[in-house]
């Protein structure tokens, strides 16, 4: 028989006390990750520095979920998509926590001397090309960068937020007009930003090496993660009794599209940088994954390009798996953790050439961020219903069907 | 609506030949409701045509995800073989030519050449495997001659079964068209 449009007026569609008690535990676990990064941290000599490494990877990880939301929101509004309705305001809340990335960036701003070889004093004065680039990696500039991009970003994630939260009261069509106008240039602020955020917070890591598409790798990464970790909330959010006709296999089926289709992207331009870098062989370009392919990080660097490609690519492919919401969810959680990896190898071996120190620090941290943001997240989607229910599209998302 | 608008004899006059039977109907809901009963009745030879994507009919048919993705599995793996076969065969075996310092053999400069044949063989694979699946391209077809299949890139869903069905009568198989409310049923030559 034809497909129905469903009611979803009469199943559970708020997290309500569930949002309180999440909250709670996602804050205790946060806190218990960030004692346990202090306690291990201290017992060892080097453990502060190795903290502040590891925080960084963890942040990067976290800031390029809240980015690969956003962009998602705005890229929905933008083509004027009709079947993301049911799962946009979750992405609404995820971009929303971009604000928590920026208070957390303030031990990194605080620890910059010790993250970013730049940032030393006097780090310039026989290095005639850091001297060359002192006028752009300077930490008075960096901070106010970072100031300019989480602004950008806040502000929009906000303004996407409550425009479509104070759409789910009146139903409005012209709130969804404003926001489609916002969105076009929007993705053009996002498209700037996202791209110095990357050169800023991980590029300058080697203030010597640069890459002209290190913004466009991070960018990849960070819609991938978003779709990776979607299936996952979803699954779980059904788990509860929550939005179980609202949203389809059909969705799923999308959001798969998405993850497989950015697992390529990401491939794609992972090997562009490689493949330049390679052929030219200059060995200012070259040491940068000189460094990456020596010792204990040729096993990361293979564990990438068949963990965080090969592999989910088989594994993406076919439309039986994607159309099977908790088979999916699993495979969304494995590529977040090669996203994790990805970040890791961005990160750590411009500090520790030779070896990769994976251990339980880096746990902590991990443990420790996750439980704010989460705890941050719950408590978001506690505020509104889980679904945008004044978006004019709501109906042609519930009657979505894949040809 | 009744079937009382039957357009041709039940049998056709002697020399001329079945292709099968065609019903239309106007309402989806019914046409859907009629598929789902002729699938369950286990023709195999049938199929529905209709002027436009209709969701859910795929399901009403029981048709069974396609082959095809496998053929261009296979061809993407082909054509990666292929890609990187010829750049070894031609470059680091047939005739070894030392470009820029790079090893005779190197995966890196091998990849886009293997990254785009893999697409080509893929695509071409897609194409031609879809067409031939389809027993295409077909210049004729004798369901051309129903007046009724004209009406279906217009205004119209049809479903017809083929003559060479098993379960094939055109007593009994007219009967049971007409039994699902159709506005006519029409006998196609072959």
């Amino acid at each position: 028989m034809q497909k129905e449009v469903l009611d979803i007026t009469t199943e559970p569609r708020r997290l309500d006390g569930r949002s309180t008690k999440w909250t709670i535990i996602a804050a205790i676990i946060g806190v218990i990750g960030i004692v346990g990064s202090y306690v291990v941290a201290s017992g060892t000599d080097d453990g502060m520095d190795y903290l502040l490494q590891t925080y960084l990877v963890s942040f990067a990880f976290f800031l390029s979920l809240s980015l690969g939301a956003l962009f998602f929101v705005m890229l929905q509004h933008v083509t004027r998509a009709g079947w993301s309705v049911v799962v946009r305001r979750i992405a609404e809340a995820i971009a929303t926590n971009v604000w928590l990335m920026a208070i957390l960036a303030i031990p990194i701003v605080l620890g910059m001397e010790h993250l970013y070889h730049w940032a030393h004093p006097g780090a310039a004065d026989h290095d005639p090309l850091l001297a060359a680039k002192i006028g752009f990696l300077n930490p008075s500039f960096f901070v106010t960068r970072l100031v300019i991009y989480f602004a950008v970003w806040s502000i929009l994630a906000w303004f996407f937020y409550r425009t479509s939260k104070a759409q789910d009261g009146n139903g409005d069509p012209a709130l969804t007009r404003r926001m489609e106008v916002v969105s076009a240039p929007g993705i053009v602020l996002f498209a700037l930003s996202l791209n110095f955020a990357a050169f800023d917070l991980l590029m300058s890591l080697d203030p010597h090496w640069f890459s002209t598409i290190y913004g466009v790798y991070y960018f990849a990464a960070s819609v991938l993660l978003f779709f990776a970790v979607m299936p996952k909330i979803l699954v779980w959010l059904q788990m509860q009794g929550l939005l179980k006709r609202a949203v389809t296999v059909e969705h799923y089926h999308d959001i798969g599209k998405f993850m497989f289709a950015f697992t390529v992207f990401w491939a794609y331009i992972a090997f562009s940088q490689y493949m330049l870098i390679w052929y030219g062989n200059i060995p200012e370009e070259t040491e940068w994954f000189l460094k990456r392919q020596t010792g204990g990080w040729t096993a990361i660097s293979l564990t990438l390009l068949f963990g965080h490609f090969v592999l989910p690519f088989l594994m993406l492919i076919s439309r039986h798996v994607k159309r099977r919401p908790r088979l999916l969810a699993i495979i969304g959680v494995y590529v977040a953790v090669m996203c994790w990896i990805d970040m890791y190898w961005l990160v750590i071996p411009e500090f520790s050439p030779g070896v990769a120190r994976f251990g339980l620090l880096d746990v902590m941290v991990y443990l420790g961020m996750a439980g704010l943001y989460s705890a941050l997240l719950a408590w978001r989607l506690g505020q509104a219903p889980l679904v945008p229910e004044g978006d004019p599209r709501l109906k042609e998302s519930l009657a979505f069907e894949n040809a | 609506m009744s079937a009382d608008t039957v357009t041709q004899p039940a049998a056709t006059g002697s020399g001329t030949t079945i292709y099968g039977l065609v019903a239309n109907f106007d309402k989806i809901d019914e046409f859907l409701d009629a598929v789902s009963k002729v699938r369950e009745a286990g023709f195999t030879k049938w199929d529905t045509h209709t002027p436009f994507v209709v969701h859910g009919l795929d399901a009403a048919m029981g048709i069974k995800p396609t082959k095809l993705p496998f053929l261009v599995f296979g061809a993407g793996l082909t054509g990666c073989t292929v890609g990187i076969g010829l750049q070894w065969f031609t470059n680091a075996f047939d005739y070894p030519f030392l470009i820029s310092g790079k090893p005779i053999f190197s995966l890196p400069a091998n990849i886009p050449v293997a990254f785009e044949l893999t697409i080509l063989f893929a695509a071409i694979s897609a194409l031609v495997g879809m067409l031939a699946f389809n027993g295409l391209p077909q210049l004729s077809h004798p369901l051309h001659s129903s007046r009724l299949m004209k009406r279906a890139t217009d205004d119209t869903f049809l479903i017809s079964i083929e003559a060479a069905d098993p379960n094939f009568d055109l007593i009994t198989t007219r009967e049971l068209l007409e039994s699902l409310g159709p506005l006519q049923v029409e006998a196609v030559e072959a």
